[in-house]
């Protein structure tokens, strides 16, 4: 094979990283960012210290607070010991190792994840890891980027390099333009829905297609965001201009003449037009709807105008019984509308839907409703992704169309949807959470999660159930 | 790491497609910053019938008296799927496992178990039904020898494979840190080759 030969994206991005592929090793990439936080990198900073071996390259790597921090306090003690160990660890760790670490109060502080793109960091054409398997949302730039387990954090300090197997190709296109109201979330639910929740397990997945062209950079994050939830190793979407103009001017972004030339190699990584995929996946953006997932993994999705499936839906016997056992986990019964679901708890915020535009059409849907309020027996909290999140959306007055309608206005961080913190729902709670996993006891333990979009989200909040925004 | 060669031991069958790390270790178990404690916590929720872990959930399968001292995990599907957190292979590692198989894994829990010396095999789904169908009926002991990636039972054999190096780094207690450090040469050549921007 020579290098004229059409090639993915993905592979553009392999061979532009590939260190080294000596034979009878892993190939070993280079690993151009690295994002960390206090919850997967401890235990490989004492393994540092054990051997005496230092980060090689500390600017290479930014370590931000976020995982089980409290929503309610800046204060590092606010969310309990083991999360205050932890905290203060970090802060040991990046001053010893050199690390620029963004911890509680500073003004680039938030999910790392969200902090990524809006600070510069995420730039298309880079390996970016992190010990969180949510690291998928940068692909939204054309960087492949995806989690990794904390030896590999490890490894990653040590030497700025990664051993990694090639994975598979998957191209999944939405042809056509969603309709009015259907959002980015509505998109990659539908996505896993049609692939099953482990659809993509040893696969590198690029989206592309008109609808995902249309998409707006915080959408397609959201989009890259849960490709881990189908099981692919990292989601791509091709960067235009769209990202190109979103890049430039970011605080840590390159300037000038580099970022010039920068966008002149970035034009280049786009899948070559004969480029072949191991496999290709296509919806048709018209018709997907509003999705609410029922069960206990992201692939358990519906539209919120269907009705809970029955087990007998099923032909593949794991799936029927991953029904069977969904069903009874979430308290639900095989043909209830799900416009019937009632919740009462709601959560906006999340790796996946907390940046400003998921804000901003959170509020709108609550203006819709014309002064209501959360509905009495709901408790509804947004959570925004970081702190520049948090402030734009106060100087857009967000904060009071949400505070005045009775949701709680909370500060950034990854909250409720890993509930580390003091986030956790009941037993026996039901959300719609705009988070990315509703796996058993994921929110807290006996609760339930129903994954939907920011919009679906606020309907909720203020009805009390799902609600079918398009029909009305 | 230490050297992972041939294991002998008995197998509980856990026998649910798509378990996912947060199941293997909740969340609120993940405040450490040692590598160590996280045994106790495996499978929480499944495990226990209350929250604080004090009553043992007697239907659990790895709660029933046969299965004590189990060493090997017979899973399901896509074992090991959602959160990359390392702390679900040290979990189980402390637990006293030493081999989890699966007709399928998540991509980055695999790799986990790899990096850390546990040992992740692929069977066919069809060998897997036939372990869990032997493990219905009898205590079944399985011998692992990874330098022939040959699992037996008496008569019973099934092959699996590794990847080449991930096969010599377990069989070697590999420090792949240290490994590729011994290339640092080529790593600096490639960064002095990186355009500016990058």
């Amino acid at each position: 094979m020579t290098t004229s030969s059409p090639q993915t994206m993905y592979e553009k991005l392999w061979q532009n990283h590939l260190v080294e592929d000596a034979k009878g090793e892993t190939p070993l990439l280079y690993v151009d960012r690295h994002l960390i936080h206090e919850v997967t990198s401890p235990q490989a900073f004492a393994s540092l210290r054990f051997h005496n071996r230092p980060v090689r390259h500390p600017e290479r790597t930014i370590a931000t607070m976020d995982h089980n921090i409290s929503t309610r306090s800046i204060k590092i003690d606010a969310a309990g010991e083991g999360a205050a160990n932890q905290l203060r660890a970090l802060a040991i760790n990046c001053k010893d190792f050199g690390i620029e670490l963004f911890d509680m109060g500073h003004k680039n502080q938030g999910i790392a994840h969200v902090i990524g793109p809006e600070l510069g960091l995420t730039l298309p054409g880079t390996i970016i890891v992190c010990g969180d398997s949510h690291t998928a949302t940068h692909g939204a730039f054309g960087a492949l980027a995806f989690g990794i387990g904390t030896s590999e954090v490890e490894h990653v300090f040590a030497t700025q390099t990664l051993r990694q197997n090639k994975a598979k190709t998957m191209k999944i296109e939405v042809k056509g333009h969603v309709g009015a109201g259907i959002s980015a979330k509505d998109i990659i639910l539908a996505i896993i829905g049609k692939t099953g929740s482990a659809g993509a397990t040893g696969y590198v997945v690029e989206y592309c297609g008109e609808a995902i062209e249309a998409l707006s950079m915080e959408e397609r994050m959201t989009v890259c965001n849960m490709s881990i939830e189908f099981g692919a190793k990292a989601g791509l979407i091709a960067p235009d201009q769209t990202t190109f103009d979103y890049v430039e001017g970011k605080e840590y972004a390159p300037k000038g003449e580099v970022f010039s030339q920068a966008v002149v190699d970035w034009k280049e990584l786009k899948s070559d037009a004969d480029a072949t995929f191991d496999a290709v996946i296509t919806l048709v953006a018209k018709d997907i709807k509003a999705q609410v997932t029922w069960g206990t993994n992201p692939g358990q999705v519906i539209s919120v105008d269907g009705i809970v499936p029955s087990p007998e839906d099923f032909s593949d016997p794991v799936e029927k019984e991953s029904c069977i056992n969904a069903l009874k986990y979430m308290d639900l019964t095989a043909g209830t509308k799900m416009t019937d679901i009632q919740v009462n708890k709601v959560f906006i915020g999340s790796c996946t839907n907390s940046r400003i535009e998921d804000l901003r059409a959170a509020a709108g849907v609550v203006q819709q409703y014309q002064g209501q309020q959360v509905v009495k027996g709901v408790d509804a909290i947004i959570v925004p992704g970081s702190y520049r999140v948090k402030e734009q959306a106060e100087s857009e007055g967000l904060d009071k169309i949400f505070t005045d309608a009775g949701f709680e206005w909370r500060l950034p961080g990854c909250s409720m949807c890993l509930g580390m913190n003091d986030d956790v729902l009941e037993e026996g709670d039901r959300c719609a959470s705009t988070s990315n996993r509703n796996f058993e006891g994921r929110q807290g333990r006996g609760s339930r999660t129903h994954l939907v979009s920011p919009e679906m989200a606020a309907a909720a909040a203020i009805t009390g159930h799902f609600v079918d925004l398009n029909s009305q | 790491m230490e050297k992972f060669n041939t294991h002998t031991g008995l197998v509980v069958p856990l026998d649910i497609a798509n378990v996912d790390t947060d199941q293997i270790i909740p969340k609120q178990f993940l405040q450490k910053t040692e590598r160590v404690g996280f045994g106790v916590h495996l499978f929480h929720d499944s495990r226990y019938l209350d929250h604080a872990g004090t009553q043992v959930n007697p239907d659990f399968v790895i709660n029933k008296p046969e299965y004590k001292g189990a060493s090997i995990l017979l899973a399901g599907e896509n074992f090991g799927c959602g959160s990359s957190r390392e702390h679900a292979p040290w979990a189980l590692q402390e637990y006293g496992f030493k081999v989890i198989i699966a007709s399928s894994f998540a991509d980055i829990f695999y790799g986990n178990c790899i990096n850390v010396g546990l040992l992740p095999i692929k069977l066919s789904e069809a060998e897997i039904e036939q372990l869990f169908k032997l493990s219905a009926d009898i205590q079944l002991t399985l011998k692992v020898d990874l330098p022939n990636n040959v699992i037996t039972c008496g008569e019973l054999s099934f092959k699996f494979s590794l990847n080449e190096f991930q096969q010599y780094s377990l069989e070697n207690g590999v420090d792949s840190v240290g490994w590729t450090l011994d290339k640092l040469d080529t790593i600096k050549a490639f960064e002095a080759k990186m355009p500016a921007w990058q």
